[in-house]
């Protein structure tokens, strides 16, 4: 996630808090949902970013997720993710989410 | 996790979905966009 994103999530944050908050990823690959995940839930593990050393503690889900997949309108699921779906391996990229969600770090 | 209800940072990516494509998503299974973003990776 570049540094310009960071600070406008922390902006989000801040003004909104982190009630009922989750993050919804669409990323392609295991290391950007992983890079992703981590920034959103511990900080910036680069230390490069706004949010170095800033834990917002927010869930990350990817949107091809099954438990998210099963909650979307099936004709919306069809029209706007039924190709990225065929494109992308699915298991490998969703593999770091439930680790990154139950870990501590 | 039930998405009716949340509030929903969108961060979706050129090469993958699109952050038009996860606001229509969650949107329809009734959860409230806070910010989106496509992010691309080069």
């Amino acid at each position: 996630m570049d540094l310009e994103g960071q600070g406008r999530i922390q902006q989000v944050v801040k003004q909104n808090g982190t009630d009922g908050v989750i993050a919804v990823l669409g990323a392609n690959s295991a290391a950007a949902v992983e890079m992703t995940a981590v920034t959103i839930k511990s900080g910036d593990p680069s230390y490069a970013g706004p949010l170095a050393g800033i834990a917002l503690g927010i869930p990350s889900y990817h949107i091809l997720e099954p438990e998210i997949v099963g909650q979307i309108d099936p004709a919306v699921y069809d029209r706007e993710l039924a190709l990225s779906a065929l494109a992308m391996d699915i298991d490998e990229v969703i593999a770091p989410m439930r680790t990154i969600r139950e870990s501590g770090a | 996790m039930k998405l009716q209800g949340k509030r929903v940072l969108v961060i979706g990516e050129r090469d993958g979905v699109n952050a038009p494509a996860i606001e229509a998503c969650v949107k329809s299974a009734g959860a409230e966009i806070l910010y989106a973003e496509t992010l691309c990776f080069v």
